[in-house]
């Protein structure tokens, strides 16, 4: 790893040099920060690689802590011989003992193969994959519009600091940021879908379509659907980013340079656009990767209101059996996804910031 | 950066606000009509039209995930119901009072010796595809679940002491047995069409959900599915008994019960099922809804350990010993007051327990007499466990025989709220009594329960309208072979009289006869304080009456909609005058709600758009 690390520099600066040989007293410079960052580079994916193994070792035994054998728990209710439940055993490879189940599991893991569900019959990356899109279409556009709205909220009652506009803002978003998602979830389900009074039932009560629907109507069907969870979402989740970006900007209110950039005749606006906020952004960049690895393990408190059929109602569905391989493939895959984002991150803020990663 | 800087304050000039906070909105509006376009392909449109067209759709709510569509491999509820009506079975139930009526067999008979039944396959009835249906597809699906264990994981048991399974001719089938089995008119496997099931490689894997519409014979033909997220069904014109009266009917996933009752009180969906009393009440009363408060299927019991066996001999588990005396069992029963735990806890939604099978089931319904009865009686109670020589210590605890003051193990789902307020109320009785008790809620209870690791135990069945099954769990043969095995016993009741009953009823063809043996099975059940029923809780149910005009409960009197044993209810239902449909907001709804949204949206972008410009004009 490291030697690899090492060597890349080279090649990776040899393209954008203008003149390789004819210059190197101005390439020095610039291939040193670029071996810096390359080595920073491969420590965090090394990091992310460790942990990654480590979340699969995890993954394999903390669901077997669950109580409950699931062959029994599958059956439940049902009559089933002595013989059908040790078929059934065998089947899913319960028969064998706990070191070469993990040992299958490790490698078949690393080939992309997840194992078939117990309760669904079915691959688990392939419950994975269906449910994949609706989660991603619910967090992430409600990652999209949180994190927008965070950010502006969050830079300009930073910069107005102590005014009433802060002080409403401030405290709207950290009183939703404090509400239970299911309940505000319902009660718009009751105003906005049911209606009451005077308003009227706008939104479906739940689901992610109506079904029936083909081309652009299908599309409208899923976006009406889509109001109402989204909305939700937005709104406990917002003011996690406004208060970290908050926060971030205030620490950089009283800095030098900000007095520099003001006593360069810069009016306020572009003072806190170009200055201020380029430097208040690290730990709201971190929350961000945190916030877009979380998207893909959905929201089980919201899909549940919703009805929405994502991923967070499947992993809860798994959690009850216990469903041992959709659990475990739920779980290295919700992982790995804020891992991965996190590794992104990292790689990121040199970027943001030359003064990390030298 | 700095060149930044420096063109920022070359600018000169009139400031033009540039409303990026608008784009910001804009844009997120935007990446929501993306990402929904993005996600179309993914989810892909079901192929029926709209609901706009006149067609008569049927809409319920239901919460629990299908497990799979293949009828040999489902057991949840929502799937037995759904291949319930897209696959005809031999018999039917009677929606009066459950007796065997003709499906695909219009008679059927057994031979003298017992061990030869012979059934009347209808030559009326049709595949969904035109095929025929013959008696070779019941001897084809009865065949595979016994030569592939894949095909037996759903419907195994039914199978069981099948001996050989023959279609002589398209409308004979013969079945022959190792013993005589009374259950044979009872016999809840979905028919399937040979032709098209005998292309499928491993039963284990296939779960019959990707190619539409899947050829049956039912009520309804499955026309398509998305899982979570609806189960949509199309009326069968050609079934043979007549074409149900909706064209469509679609099960529509609510996971939360809250959410289901609003879709209902909106008309999005016209039924649903499983609410809770509140929720019940809120609702009785309302305009164009009826609540259908049912007598259940099901039997809330407490369970006592008897000593967890195996069939070789070997006890295990620590199940206290006391409890083995009849007299203790019988006097925690008789410190019971049901009538409060109804009142309080059901809040009125459920009948008093007494038998082993609910009063709905009419045919097999037993009750204590008024001597036999383990009414409410604390004073008998405290004079049977003194009589057991489990006398009160000087703190007034009873002792056990080690000397050591009595304190039970009571294992509780924690799923079950009900579970929890009953054990409060034990609580208090038996500490009354003497007798401590320690409430053990959990997930999953199966771990304790296998091992026998327990005193007594929450417990509770869904009955079918033939007994068998929950009765054959209690007899000695459903015990484990050994304590690493898993028996299909409940909680290890093995019983010499009880037995003898069980395999009485089993081999009797007389319907009255089999009945009475069941009777005095149960009543040796209720006798040996091992299954203490408390209550049949009722099955709460409400639907549209604007939206459905009648429809059959089972038993026809006072009974259930959703789950029933036969198809009554869907196939029965009838569309009321007004439209019918259950309204899912239709175009000019969705184009009203995404323009508010927008709206509102755009409300938000323009306030925070203001609030920059005036930030900007009292800077500048």
């Amino acid at each position: 790893m490291t030697a690899d690390a090492a060597s890349a520099p080279a090649d990776g600066t040899a393209g954008p040099a203008p003149a390789p040989a004819a210059a190197p007293t101005v390439r020095g410079p610039r291939a040193r920060t670029w071996a810096g960052y390359l080595r920073y580079g491969a420590g965090k994916v090394g990091g992310a690689a460790v942990s990654l193994f480590a979340v699969l070792v995890t993954s394999f035994f903390l669901f077997r802590l669950i109580p409950g054998d699931p062959v029994k728990t599958m059956t439940g209710g049902r009559p089933v011989s002595a013989e059908q439940l040790a078929a059934l055993r065998r089947e899913f490879g319960l028969d064998l003992p706990l070191w070469q189940q993990f040992t299958d599991y490790c490698g078949k893991a690393l080939t992309g193969d997840l194992g078939t569900s117990y309760q669904f019959r079915a691959p688990v990356t392939e419950k994975i994959a269906d449910a994949l899109p609706n989660t991603l279409l619910l967090t992430g556009t409600a990652f999209v519009l949180y994190t927008a709205l965070g950010i502006v909220i969050g830079t300009r009652t930073a910069w107005r600091r102590g005014r009433l506009g802060d002080r409403l803002n401030t405290g709207l978003a950290l009183t939703l940021y404090s509400l239970p998602s299911f309940w505000l979830g319902l009660l718009l389900i009751i105003v906005f879908s049911v209606g009451m009074g005077p308003v009227p039932g706008l939104f479906p009560t739940g689901g992610m379509e109506s079904g029936g629907e083909e081309g652009f109507a299908h599309v409208l069907d899923v976006a009406h659907h889509l109001v109402l969870p989204v909305l939700t979402l937005v709104a406990v989740e917002y003011g996690q980013t406004l208060l970290v970006t908050r926060s971030a900007l205030l620490d950089e209110t009283g800095s030098d340079y900000l007095t520099t950039a003001r006593a360069k005749g810069l009016r306020d606006d572009l003072v806190r656009r170009r200055h201020a906020v380029p430097n208040a952004l690290l730990p709201t960049v971190t929350l961000i990767f945190v916030n877009l690895g979380r998207t893909v393990a959905g929201v089980i408190l919201v899909e549940t209101v919703f009805s929405w059929p994502g991923l967070g109602g499947l992993f809860y569905q798994a959690l009850s059996v216990p469903d041992l391989p959709l659990v475990q493939g739920l779980f290295l895959f919700f992982a790995s996804a804020v891992i991965i984002m996190n590794t992104v991150a990292d790689l990121v803020y040199p970027l943001l910031d030359p003064r990390v990663g030298r | 950066m700095s060149s930044q800087d420096h063109h920022g304050r070359g600018r000169t000039g009139p400031r033009i606000p540039r409303p990026r906070t608008l784009r910001l909105v804009a844009a997120g509006v935007g990446a929501l009509a993306l990402t929904a376009a993005l996600a179309t392909p993914l989810s892909p449109a079901p192929q029926q039209a709209a609901a706009d067209d006149g067609k008569k759709v049927l809409t319920v709510a239901v919460a629990q995930s299908i497990d799979s569509l293949s009828p040999f491999l489902a057991s949840r509820l929502v799937s037995t119901s759904i291949l319930r009506l897209t696959y005809e079975f031999l018999n039917n139930y009677d929606a009066k009072d459950a007796h065997a009526v003709p499906g695909l067999a219009t008679e059927w008979k057994p031979s003298a010796d017992k061990l030869t039944w012979t059934y009347k396959i209808r030559s009326d009835a049709t595949w969904s595809d035109g095929k025929k249906v013959t008696a070779e597809d019941a001897a084809w699906t009865f065949n595979k679940m016994m030569t592939d264990p894949n095909a037996a994981t759903a419907n195994g048991s039914f199978v069981g002491n099948f001996r050989k399974v023959t279609a002589p001719s398209p409308t004979e089938l013969v079945i022959e047995l190792d013993k005589p089995q009374a259950t044979m008119t009872a016999l809840d496997v979905p028919i399937v069409p040979k032709h098209v099931w005998e292309k499928v490689g491993d039963f284990s894997k296939f779960n019959n959900d990707k190619d539409f519409p899947v050829v049956g014979n039912g009520p309804y033909i499955l026309t398509d599915y998305e899982p979570d997220s609806f189960v949509r069904l199309e009326a069968n014109k050609e079934f043979w008994r007549g074409a149900p009266k909706f064209d469509e009917l679609v099960f529509k996933y609510y996971k939360d019960g809250d959410a289901a009752v609003a879709a209902l009180q909106k008309g999005e969906v016209s039924f649903v099922s499983n609410l809770t009393p509140a929720q019940a009440d809120s609702l009785e009363g309302q305009e164009n809804i009826e609540v259908n408060d049912a007598p259940g299927r099901r039997f809330l019991a407490l369970a006592v350990n008897p000593g967890a066996r195996a069939k070789d001999g070997e006890r295990f588990g620590d199940g206290h010993e006391s409890l083995l005396d009849q007299r203790v069992r019988q006097a925690l029963f008789l410190a019971v007051d049901r009538e409060t735990l109804i009142d309080k806890v059901y809040q009125g939604h459920a009948v008093e327990g007494e038998g082993y099978i609910p009063p709905r089931f009419s045919t097999y319904y037993w009750k204590p007499s008024a001597d036999q009865k383990l009414a409410h009686d604390p004073a008998e109670a405290a004079r049977l466990l003194d009589a057991a020589g489990y006398k009160k210590n000087g703190d007034g605890k009873r002792v056990g025989k080690d000397g050591k003051p009595i304190t039970y193990r009571v294992l509780c789902h924690a799923t079950e709220p009900n579970d929890k307020a009953i054990g409060q109320y034990l609580k208090e009785w038996w500490g009354d009594l003497g007798i401590g008790m320690d409430l053990q809620c959990l997930d999953n209870v199966s771990d304790p329960w296998l091992a026998g690791t327990y005193d007594l135990a929450f417990d509770g069945w869904s009955v079918n309208p033939d007994p068998d099954f929950v009765l054959s769990i209690h007899t000695c043969a459903a015990l484990p072979a050994t304590r690493e095995d898993t028996g299909a016993t409940d909680n290890f009741i093995c019983d010499e009289k009880y037995d003898d009953l069980y395999d009485r009823q089993l081999a009797e063809y007389d319907p009255a006869k089999r009945a009475g043996l069941v009777k005095q099975a149960v009543s040796r059940l209720y006798d040996t304080g091992y299954m203490n029923v408390v209550a049949y809780p009722n099955a709460m149910e409400a639907y549209r009456t604007d939206q459905i005009a009648s429809i059959t409960t089972m038993p026809e009197d006072a009974g259930n909609i959703f789950g029933q044993d036969g198809y009554w209810s869907w196939w029965s239902a009838v569309p009321a005058d007004s439209g019918g449909s259950s309204d899912g907001g239709g175009s000019a709804g969705v184009i009203t709600g995404v323009a508010v949204g927008v709206v509102l949206l755009a409300g938000v972008g323009g306030f925070l758009a203001m609030r920059r410009r005036a930030t900007a004009e009292d800077r500048e």
